[in-house]
């Protein structure tokens, strides 16, 4: 049966033969009721996948109408409501489920356990996030409410107030906004809490939190880091509702309430999640550079140590995206000062990383190569970190596209990159099928030019003073050939990413096979079938190392004689 | 099929990992706890902020009838829970009878606080800054109790039909602890609202 799990419906082998149409009923029904996390793994993964070409067909538009300055490609309400859109999407819709996506495939095949602790909450979970999304886009339609036409929210992702008042949003697009973001965040804290008590409960004989996987391990970190940054956000929302709903006054400056307590909510949230979002990505890069520079990992305990103390350091770094409204020196000077420590354990990591892939017999197979290019990118993001993190400097370039440059060099150059490597370095195991390496380099090269041409040139244009959020500019402000030149980017990176999309559907069907471990890697959720029976594991896996599959593979030499 | 089982060596000892309900339920009370940190933090800060009465001085009356029941409902629901460790159902189900008591004196204690509150002193969630972070902060921890009590009476059904037995003991724990965080919660929130904000 589990052998079958991810066959089309045509494929799937009934005794009684019956019609098509019934079939495919049956398929889709397996999927809609499913409590595998394997299969709502994979539902997350494509979930998030089609909601990363829907945002990034926003970003593109959004590039077309700003390619040429006065363009009428876009009109301003309709370019609000897709910068919102496109912002809202990739961090709610593309980046938790992506993340938590892996996570669920892979952390119980990781720790060697049946399921996750709880299977029906992460169906549950699962669903939430869907239905949030679904909510979100509703808006295009029905956001306009009784106002008149619909329309998106176009309130920017942070939403600030007063701009989310009644008085100036209208109709029910923010009302979409706010509750859609509610109830995918309630699907978050669902699967976040089931992730810790998988972790920490589910594992298999032998492995103490000293042995668990790197990955498995990182998502433990983001997942108690959930709990405390997406909760935030929640209970701002709630407030939001209260006040467009029932006439409450939190943030309605008129009856004495705060616009400035909105932004310190949204960012105690806000900032964090970037951590969320990133330390996937980091989990992803632990699993693939031993891998494929055929080493283990260089200081296993210094990366775990790390990763717990950016998870702390991230809850108090929040206001460095409030230096220009206006705080108190002190304020200021704590939040320079806390935004800068969280280099130390960044830091930590790479070197980690670098001294891992140090005299290794490095593979560039597609996955390697996306962390390769990570690794490099995430540095420079972390530089042009510390400089916003200066406050002076950041009173001159915040709200610049030296900003949107910034924080993209982290989103895509880093987190996209290793997103993509998981789906490289995972692909054949969750469909028995090896994704195609030669669309897999053109995807790596192309997205990797159009990366840098796109968000390399965005520094420039930010130095040289274009704000963010801005429709349109005039010509005589000297960033037309810069802007062009950014756009241009964007539409390379829209084709790797079509070609990426491509391989993922033809190598589906037409890839080689892949055996149960195509990358000779370590873990143990290549002991399994490529796909793995829906129990997993014919036999409960016991382990010795963090390392069992090395272990199996190389009795002479295991590692649990050096492990302490 | 399973190659990992080429290294089940017998593994020495006696393999034991953490109850998942315990975690599962501090994981969601870590959450909730953030949830409710802000939004003592909006009530905190916008204490005296209101620019038009009624002020808390002028209308809040201390409960500390409900307060002293809902806080000896954690007594009995530990109570309870050692009775159920015994395994002496009769009184598991009487302590748990008293729990729910308990909590629904405090509801109502609430119910009669904002009936006079509304109808009274005119004050409403629209009225000014107070009313709004008053009743939002209120409300969220009366609504937590409104959710376990729904959960104590499901399982107090349960124990009346004599289909909880001692083996369930753990998952009756794992309910006390978020019984145990509503009434932790409402220390902290007495203490903002009735205490400091007054």
């Amino acid at each position: 049966m589990s052998e079958n799990s991810l066959r089309l419906p045509s494929s799937i082998d009934l005794t009684s033969s019956p019609s098509s149409a019934e079939a495919l009923q049956q398929w889709l029904h397996e999927w809609v009721v499913t409590v595998d996390h394997k299969r709502l793994g994979i539902l997350y993964i494509v979930y998030a996948i089609f909601f990363l070409l829907v945002a990034g067909a926003e970003a593109v538009a959004i590039r077309i109408q700003l390619a040429f300055p006065g363009n009428h490609f876009l009109v301003a309400q309709a370019y609000n409501r897709f910068f919102t859109m496109h912002g809202t999407t990739m961090v709610f819709l593309v980046g938790i489920p992506i993340l938590f996506g892996f996570g669920n495939y892979v952390v119980p095949l990781q720790i060697g356990a049946r399921d996750m602790a709880y299977p029906r909450l992460n169906a549950f979970s699962f669903w939430l996030t869907a239905f949030g999304g679904l909510f979100l886009y509703y808006s295009f339609l029905g956001g306009g409410g009784l106002y008149g036409v619909g329309t998106a929210p176009d309130v920017g992702w942070w939403a600030y107030a007063p701009l989310t008042a009644k008085a100036f949003s209208p109709g029910h697009a923010t009302d979409y906004w706010a509750l859609a973001l509610i109830v995918s965040g309630f699907g978050t804290l669902g699967t976040a809490i089931n992730i810790i008590a998988t972790v920490i409960s589910m594992r298999c004989k032998g492995m103490t939190m000293m042995r668990v996987p790197l990955f498995s391990w990182l998502m433990l970190v983001v997942s108690g880091l959930t709990l405390i940054t997406i909760t935030p956000l929640t209970a701002a929302q709630i407030m939001l509702v209260i006040d467009r709903y029932l006439g409450g006054h939190f943030f309605d400056t008129q009856a004495g309430g705060s616009a400035v307590i909105w932004m310190h909510f949204f960012w105690i949230f806000g900032h964090p999640e970037v951590y969320v979002l990133v330390l996937p990505a980091f989990a992803i890069a632990n699993e693939v550079i031993p891998v494929f520079s055929r080493k283990a990992i260089f200081g296993y305990p210094a990366m775990v140590a790390a990763s717990v103390g950016i998870a702390f350091i991230s809850l108090s770094v929040w206001a460095h995206h409030m230096f220009t409204v206006g705080m108190t020196s002190v304020s200021n000077t704590f939040f320079v000062l806390s935004t800068m420590m969280v280099g130390i354990p960044t830091g930590i990591k790479i070197f980690n990383w670098l001294a891992t892939i140090w005299g290794g017999k490095i593979r560039f197979a597609t996955p390697m190569l996306f962390c390769t290019a990570f690794l490099y990118q995430f540095l420079i993001a972390g530089l042009t970190g510390i400089m916003l993190a200066v406050a002076p400097w950041n009173w001159q370039l915040h709200n610049s596209y030296f900003v949107i440059a910034h924080f993209h060099y982290v989103l895509v150059g880093a987190i996209v990159f290793c997103i993509f490597a998981g789906i490289y370095y995972w692909y054949p195991k969750a469909t028995g099928r090896m994704l195609s390496e030669k669309l897999g380099k053109w995807h790596f090269w192309l997205f990797l030019i159009g990366f840098h041409v796109t968000f390399d040139t965005m520094h420039f244009v930010g130095i040289l003073g274009m704000p963010r959020s801005i429709y349109t500019y005039e010509p005589n402000r000297g960033w037309n050939t810069l802007n062009l030149v950014v756009s241009f980017g964007g539409i390379i990176q829209a084709v790797a990413v079509l070609l990426f999309a491509l391989n993922l559907i033809w190598s589906y069907f037409r890839g080689q096979q892949a055996g149960n471990d195509p990358w000779d890697a370590w873990t143990l959720e290549w002991s399994t079938t490529s796909p793995p029976p829906a129990y997993n594991f014919v036999e409960e896996p016991i382990v010795r190392s963090r390392r069992p599959l090395w272990d199996l593979k190389h009795p002479e030499d295991p590692d649990w004689e050096y492990e302490g | 099929m399973s190659a990992a089982s080429g290294i089940a060596a017998a593994y020495p000892g006696e393999w034991r990992t953490p109850s998942r309900g315990r975690i599962a339920m501090l994981a969601l009370i870590i959450g909730e706890a953030a949830i409710f940190t802000i939004f003592v933090v909006a009530y905190v800060f916008y204490i005296g902020k209101s620019l038009s009465g009624p002020t808390p001085q002028q209308v809040l009356d201390v409960p500390v009838f409900a307060t002293i029941c809902l806080l000896s409902s954690s007594l009995t629901i530990w109570l309870a829970e050692r009775a159920i460790e015994r395994n002496r159902m009769n009184a598991f189900t009487l302590w748990l009878g008293g729990t729910i008591c308990l909590g629904l004196i405090f509801l109502g204690g609430t119910a009669i606080e904002w009936h006079k509150l509304i109808y009274h002193d005119g004050l409403t969630i629209s009225t000014n800054l107070f009313g709004t972070t008053y009743y939002s902060l209120v409300g969220l921890h009366a609504t937590h109790v409104v959710v376990g009590l729904t959960m104590l009476t499901i399982v107090f059904l349960f124990a009346v039909a004599r289909c909880v037995e001692q083996k369930h003991a753990e998952r009756i724990s794992v309910l006390a602890m978020y019984w145990h965080f509503v009434d932790l919660v409402w220390v902290v929130v007495f203490t903002v609202v009735y205490v400091i904000g007054r």
